[in-house]
């Protein structure tokens, strides 16, 4: 792995410490010995704070930046989080189509323009019913048809309800992209124009990043982010507070502002789940655009950019 | 005495021969096609899928039409071969090796087709290191090799009395094909012992290669049937492609009868009695088609349910319309018509609708992957224009003409190589017809 220098992603102090920690750990190889890794010594201290707490002193030219390694192993990121059960509500009387978790999913996974792993659909069950902006991500199902049908479990349920691709395995058939009632899954067909730094990256499930060239890419609950007891960027960055997130079993979801007990909430505001007659078992719930906080209308103009 | 003359002459008339300027003109068009896919396909390596006008609605295209097309095909195999064979039907002996020829080549385009179309084809090996056995795909790759298999040893085993005969020409075959010939069948001595031995795997493999033609179509269709989609969600879906199969299988077969009958002077072996009785087993199966496409189209019709609604209306009269009632009225309709009459089935007619049988069917196969693709359950909403249409870019084209060109180089090889009509099963029939 070549350690670049201008990933937004590399700089975190705590990368350096564990770098330069696991380097020490080597009885072998000892990095702050000089000349090791032929490095000479700049006499230049800088005080860091070692994962055990101490506040230690490291020469300024032992440190070097490393590459943002997937904190958890593909056969970690196969398993899931133990214990938990995701699930996402997105409240529909609440979107206006203003389309920012759209543009904070395709900035956090460095996707593509046309890459849209969300999309906001303007919907309208039946003539005399009213229209409404409904946001799809996956929809993560309990009984994925997606992953029935690949061929190669390159992508795949865990047991925390998460549904995952592993990009290092797929093959490309695009059988998982036909199988999927909601239209969720997006193919890369050409080389992703991403940064080398990016690019370069090994291949993380739960980061979705990089995306490749043939193979399948789609919402992936932001399983990085749910692993470090954050929110998935879709939900932190509706401004209408319009996706909650949550753990099943623990019954509670959040959109960050407001926390609500799940059952409760979809009792209230009769909750629902797209295509139920399919039996696919979403993990994704609909609140119903009751009592609308915006006008259908509003979210119009931001449909022009790329529905025209 | 003039038994054996008359037999030298059948041998005369069968033996394989070289390409005259025609036939050199002929492969140099199928090389030059096979080589424009070729340089279409490192294309496609080069930059990825993107070369095609496949998007993420449309995400089969015709690669996918021209794999379930080649499938189809390749089912006649089994059809004239064993099917034939069984039901103790010997008209269809002079039949079996054009059968069993364009079987193998189909099938073998199949599979290359099959990788052409995946996204990350140098990642083939996942499927063996990975695979798992719940997606159909893996069926399909089992199913697919144990029919190619199975066909190219139903091709080899009835030509080794044949590769006896080829031995004693070596001066006409010249030293290459006769070294080949002596690798394939020099072990054969023509003994009774062996012939015993040969009748018996040939009869094994006809019953085997029944259930495994069924099955490689049947899962072939079942690739869109285990889905949700409208259009695929359909029960009557194996049905309906081994019915189509057989009938595209049985027109490519019908074609190659009259071509090689034709630019081969096989009169005397290919008769109008021959075409007389394809003709009628061409339209017993166009029949059995059109029953289950009545059966596919006119219940969920008359039905008309909000999700297929769209995809109905566009088959039926929208944007698909041409291309569906062209394939309906080509493919199927119009043969019926014309078989019914006797003067139908004369060697001419049975020609132009072998061609109408199988351009229908082209056109069937690609009616039966794209328009469903256009008509999703969510709507086609925040994606790019050019994700809303499909029609193929021309390395989809080439490609796709590669693959039927390659499979046509491989059917016109073999049959410079090996003899288009079993030689010594037609000498068997000519002694017991004098006797």
């Amino acid at each position: 792995m070549e350690p670049e220098n201008n990933s937004r992603r590399d700089f975190l102090l705590a990368g350096l410490v564990a770098a330069g920690l696991a380097t020490g750990c080597n009885p072998k190889k000892d990095p702050f010995e000089a000349g090791a890794n032929g490095v000479q010594a700049s006499g230049k201290k800088v005080k860091l704070l070692s994962v055990d707490g101490d506040v230690i002193e490291v020469d300024e030219a032992f440190l070097k930046p490393v590459p943002h390694l997937p904190d958890v192993s593909n056969a970690e990121a196969r398993i899931g989080i133990p214990g938990k059960k995701f699930v996402m509500v997105i409240d529909l009387s609440r979107c206006k189509n203003l389309k920012k978790c759209q543009s904070a999913c395709n900035f956090a996974h460095d996707l593509n323009p046309g890459h849209n792993w969300i999309k906001v659909n303007p919907m309208k069950g039946a003539e005399h019913t009213a229209p409404y902006w409904e946001p799809t991500t996956c929809m993560h199902c309990d009984e994925p048809p997606c992953v029935k049908v690949c061929p190669v479990d390159a992508t795949f349920k865990r047991q925390d309800g998460i549904v995952l691709i592993d990009s290092d395995r797929c093959i490309g058939c695009r059988f998982c992209m036909a199988a999927c009632p909601y239209s969720t899954r997006v193919f890369n067909w050409g080389e992703p124009d991403l940064p080398a730094a990016v690019a370069n990256q090994p291949y993380s499930a739960e980061t979705s990043i990089p995306q490749k060239k043939g193979t399948v890419g789609k919402c992936d609950f932001c399983a990085d982010m749910t692993r470090m007891g954050m929110l998935p960027h879709c939900v932190s960055a509706c401004p209408n507070g319009t996706f909650f997130y949550g753990d099943l079993n623990e019954d509670s979801v959040t959109n960050g502002a407001d926390t609500f007990r799940f059952s409760d909430l979809i009792k209230d505001k009769a909750g629902y789940r797209l295509m139920e007659d399919l039996g696919t078992k979403p993990s994704v719930y609909y609140l119903p655009p009751a009592g609308r906080n915006f006008p259908f209308e509003s979210g119009l103009e931001n449909d022009k950019t790329q529905n025209s | 005495m003039e038994n054996s003359i008359k037999g030298e002459q059948i041998i005369q008339d069968l033996l394989p021969r070289k390409f005259k300027t025609s036939g050199r003109i002929w492969v140099g068009i199928l090389v030059a096609i096979c080589l424009v896919g070729v340089y279409a396909y490192y294309r496609q390596l080069r930059y990825g899928l993107v070369v095609t006008n496949m998007r993420d609605y449309v995400s089969w295209g015709i690669y996918i039409s021209n794999f379930v097309f080649f499938v189809a095909i390749s089912l006649v195999g089994s059809l004239i071969t064993a099917v034939f064979r069984l039901a103790g039907v010997k008209w269809g002996a002079p039949l079996t090796r054009i059968a069993e020829m364009i079987a193998v080549g189909a099938i073998i385009f199949a599979s290359v087709i099959i990788i052409v179309d995946m996204g990350s084809p140098e990642r083939f090996y996942n499927l063996f290191l990975y695979g798992r056995i719940q997606s159909p795909i893996i069926w399909d790759v089992i199913v697919i090799t144990t029919y190619f298999f199975i066909s190219l040893l139903l091709l080899y085993y009835p030509l080794l009395p044949d590769i006896k005969i080829l031995l004693r020409f070596k001066e006409k075959s010249g030293p290459g094909l006769h070294k080949f010939y002596s690798f394939l069948g020099s072990f054969w001595k023509g003994s009774h012992k062996q012939y015993l031995l040969s009748k018996k795997a040939i009869n094994a493999l006809c019953v085997a290669i029944i259930p495994v033609a069924f099955t490689i179509h049947t899962v072939t269709s079942w690739l869109f049937a285990t889905t949700y989609r409208p259009g695929w969600d359909s029960t009557n879906f194996g049905a309906y492609f081994i019915a189509g199969a057989f009938l595209v299988g049985a027109g490519s077969v019908v074609v190659a009868m009259y071509i090689f009958r034709t630019w081969y002077h096989l009169e005397k072996y290919i008769t109008p009695d021959h075409f007389d009785k394809m003709g009628r087993v061409l339209v017993l199966l166009c029949l059995l088609y059109l029953y289950f496409n009545v059966n596919e189209f006119l219940t969920p019709f008359f039905k008309m349910k909000e999700s297929e609604a769209g995809y109905l209306n566009d088959l039926f009269s929208g944007s698909f319309a041409l291309t569906f009632w062209f394939a309906i009225l080509t493919g199927i309709i119009l043969p019926i018509i014309i078989l019914l009459f006797k003067s139908g089935r004369k060697p001419l007619p049975m020609f132009i609708v072998g061609i109408m049988v199988v351009v229908g069917a082209w056109f069937k196969r690609y009616l039966i992957v794209t328009p469903t693709l256009l008509h999703p359950f969510m709507p086609m909403h925040d994606v790019p224009q050019m994700y809303k249409h499909y029609f193929p870019s021309w390395e989809e084209w080439a490609i796709s003409m590669a693959s039927l060109a390659g499979t046509m180089l491989i059917i016109t090889i073999l049959c410079r190589i090996f003899p288009i009509i079993p030689i010594q099963e037609t000498l068997d029939e000519h002694h017991e017809t004098v006797k």
